[in-house]
């Protein structure tokens, strides 16, 4: 065995320059295919940092809400939450292996900006919940991605009259001024009195009347919205909110919709005086690998239990994560297959002119006694040191231009996120990667040599003696 | 001649190649025996199909008709792998152009047979060395062939042959491409180490200088074997 691999070394020594070349495509294969890998793995660990932080692993609906209740969200109201809180989070299979708990409201409406002479309102989405839970969901970063956000200060447990607005919203209802904002200046309108008057009047009024019973308006430095919202029963509801701040939400159309608030005041606006339920009890788990399992206790609680809910992971609320990992992945596939090709191709054309170069030898070797086998292992195993160099090789120098691309600190804005993120390639973080692509190429160098092994194997003694 | 101390044993040896759409004749039906322990020689001219019959003889070649005996073993009842081992351990060789391997050093070469028969480290050692300083090459054991003159190589390439003690030692034309003197020098050496091993020696040539020190000479003639006759020391 010593012997097979001393022949192969020297072998491929002899030949360095096209050695060389053969051991460049492999590794130029590897280098490649390790980055990119590296790249879409920190894209895919970035997404899903960034969905854990916002909706957590897995979700407790009311059953039917997550197909049919987003447009009714108070007809679809956990009663009794905190009850179903207590029991998830007091059994004994999922306590260790959660970090938050905590629930969430779903609600939409109209939003308006009645003060200081505006007259804007806009039809709104919103999510309530309890900001001090939120923040500690903001802190999960299992994956090492370094996209740990702060604490939002704007928002606490004590205030539960503040709330943020999309930046889109807040130019939109004319908060660009008192929130600070750069925005582009409005073009002069035309305002139709008898029209505009109407629903201020309403709208304020309701709020009035409304307000006796909402949660106390702090931050009077503040500007207001005034939130219409329709009950259980349907009848209208108005809260008023003090925006805090406004948070970019990275997609136009949410953007221009997203109201965030504590969930005291989204529920006092979805149920007013009625029982306060929550639309979803989130968790939040430690490490995702431990979903599968916290899904199949959730699911035998429900059952334990008989209560009428419903579980989604984080997957099944983020499709946009799907549709991301599928697309790098097959862009990965696509990339694979062209670099495998091309390694293929090398490996053949370098190996079939080793075998022509190396005929006589083959015969001598073979009249000495070598089987036919023995000539086959030879060239398989000299085809294989070439992959398996390039790509050691290309391994080593991903991780070199991976180390550099990091260490110069370059941002981008992926598609779908409001804030620069670390343009990062994380090739040492994924050692499957590396490890699959190096076994992958040295394989296909493997392949690729079996064929003129194969031709050499196969060659007349005679003949062979004879070449010249 | 007694047939347990025959080497070789071809009856009606033929053999037919192809070239093109023309059957050409190597071989036209031979029936030899070659004894164990003798310098033997087939010599014959150019085309006259001593290397055929030596590609018999050493199994790497099958005869298109009739039979090959070599130490006592029928080569058509062996597979090809069973061919090559029955080389591996019986049978070796030295080619006119040496065919050393260019990638092992001249040990490394020697050894090769050792290690393909599975010879311990020790005993490859061992027998490696000791044959390398028969043939005078001790202090060019390192050198890679490149690094070697003609007679040098070839007496590599007949240590190699030597050094797993095979039965039989198949040399062809092994001084055609080395001057005279040098030529000299590595028939005296085949001589001596037939003399103290007393391998059987089979070589095809048509060098008078190594006829000269035959034992047995076969002489071919288009594919025939036109006359036997006992050389210098054989008679």
């Amino acid at each position: 065995m010593t012997m097979l691999f001393k022949t192969a070394a020297r072998n491929i020594l002899r030949n360095g320059r096209r050695s060389f070349m053969t051991g460049s495509a492999v590794a130029a294969g590897a280098m490649a295919l390790m980055l990119f890998g590296g790249y879409a793995g920190y894209i895919f660990d970035a997404l899903e940092t960034s969905n854990v932080q916002r909706v957590g692993h897995l979700s407790l609906f009311r059953t039917g809400y997550f197909l049919f209740g987003s447009g009714n969200p108070a007809a679809y109201g956990i009663g009794d939450y905190r009850k179903v809180m207590d029991l998830v989070s007091n059994d004994p299979v999922i306590k260790p292996l959660v970090n938050v708990v905590t629930p969430t409201q779903s609600l939409m409406g109209i939003a308006g900006n009645f003060s200081g002479g505006n007259e804007a309102s806009k039809t709104f989405l919103g999510v309530g919940f309890v900001p001090s839970e939120r923040n500690k969901m903001r802190l999960w970063d299992e994956r090492h991605t370094g996209l740990v956000r702060p604490a939002d200060e704007r928002l606490s447990d004590r205030d539960e009259s503040r709330g943020l607005v999309g930046v889109g919203l807040a130019r939109i209802l004319a908060l660009c001024a008192p929130l600070h904002l750069q925005c582009p200046e409005a073009p002069a309108t035309r305002t139709d009195e008898s029209a505009s008057a109407k629903p201020r009047e309403d709208i304020v009024g309701l709020a009035q009347l409304e307000g006796q019973g909402a949660p106390k308006a702090g931050g009077d430095d503040l500007p207001h919205l005034d939130l219409l919202g329709a009950t259980v029963g349907g009848a209208p509801n108005v809260v008023s909110l003090a925006v805090a701040g406004a948070e970019a939400q990275g997609v136009r159309e949410l953007d221009d919709n997203f109201i965030a608030m504590h969930l005291a005041i989204a529920q006092q606006l979805v149920y007013g005086r009625g029982e306060h339920k929550a639309t979803a009890i989130v968790l939040q788990l430690k490490r995702s690998e431990d979903m599968p399992i916290v899904r199949a206790r959730l699911a035998s609680l429900i059952d334990q239990d008989h209560l009428d809910l419903e579980i989604r992971d984080v997957k099944e609320l983020s499709p946009f994560y799907v549709q991301v990992v599928a697309m790098f992945s097959s862009i990965f596939i696509f990339i694979a297959i062209m670099m495998g090709v091309i390694v293929l191709f090398a490996v053949v054309n370098t190996m079939t002119m080793n075998v022509m170069e190396r005929t006589n030898e083959i015969g001598t070797i073979r009249a000495m006694g070598v089987r036919r086998g023995g000539v086959r292992l030879q060239f398989l195993v000299e085809g294989a040191l070439v992959g398996a160099v390039g790509a050691t090789v290309g391994a080593i120098l991903a991780f070199a231009v991976a180390a550099l691309v990091n260490h110069t600190g370059l941002t981008w804005i992926p598609p779908g996120n409001s804030s620069p993120t670390p343009f990062r390639i994380d090739v040492i973080d994924h050692p499957l990667l590396v490890i699959g692509t190096w076994v992958a190429l040295t394989l296909v160098a493997l392949w690729a040599a079996l064929i003129p092994a194969n031709r050499a194997a196969r060659l007349s003694i005679v003949d062979a003696l004879r070449h010249v | 001649m007694n047939p347990e101390a025959t080497a070789v044993r071809l009856h009606d040896a033929a053999k037919t190649y192809r070239a093109g759409e023309v059957d050409v004749p190597a071989l036209r039906g031979i029936s030899i025996d070659i004894p164990y322990h003798r310098f033997s020689m087939i010599v014959g001219a150019s085309g006259s199909g001593k290397s055929t019959l030596l590609n018999l003889v050493g199994c790497i070649d099958t005869p298109t008709r009739g039979s090959v005996e070599v130490c006592g073993t029928k080569v058509a009842d062996l597979d090809d792998d069973q061919l090559s081992d029955f080389r591996a351990r019986n049978i070796g060789f030295i080619f006119q152009t040496f065919s050393l391997v260019p990638v092992l050093s001249a040990y490394e070469n020697v050894e090769y047979p050792l290690v393909l028969v599975g010879a311990p480290d020790a005993e490859r050692k061992r027998k490696t060395s000791q044959v390398l300083e028969a043939v005078g090459l001790g202090a060019f054991a390192d050198r890679r062939p490149n690094e070697l003159s003609g007679g040098q190589r070839q007496r590599v390439a007949i240590a190699r042959a030597l050094v797993k003690a095979p039965q039989i030692v198949l040399a062809d034309e092994p001084t055609a491409n080395l001057d005279s003197e040098t030529g000299a020098s590595i028939i005296e050496l085949m001589r001596k180490v037939q003399a103290e091993s007393r391998t059987t020696f089979l070589f095809a040539t048509h060098d008078q200088q190594l006829m000269s020190q035959a034992d047995e000479i076969f002489v071919i003639r288009d594919g025939t074997l036109v006359d036997h006759r006992h050389g210098r020391a054989g008679a």
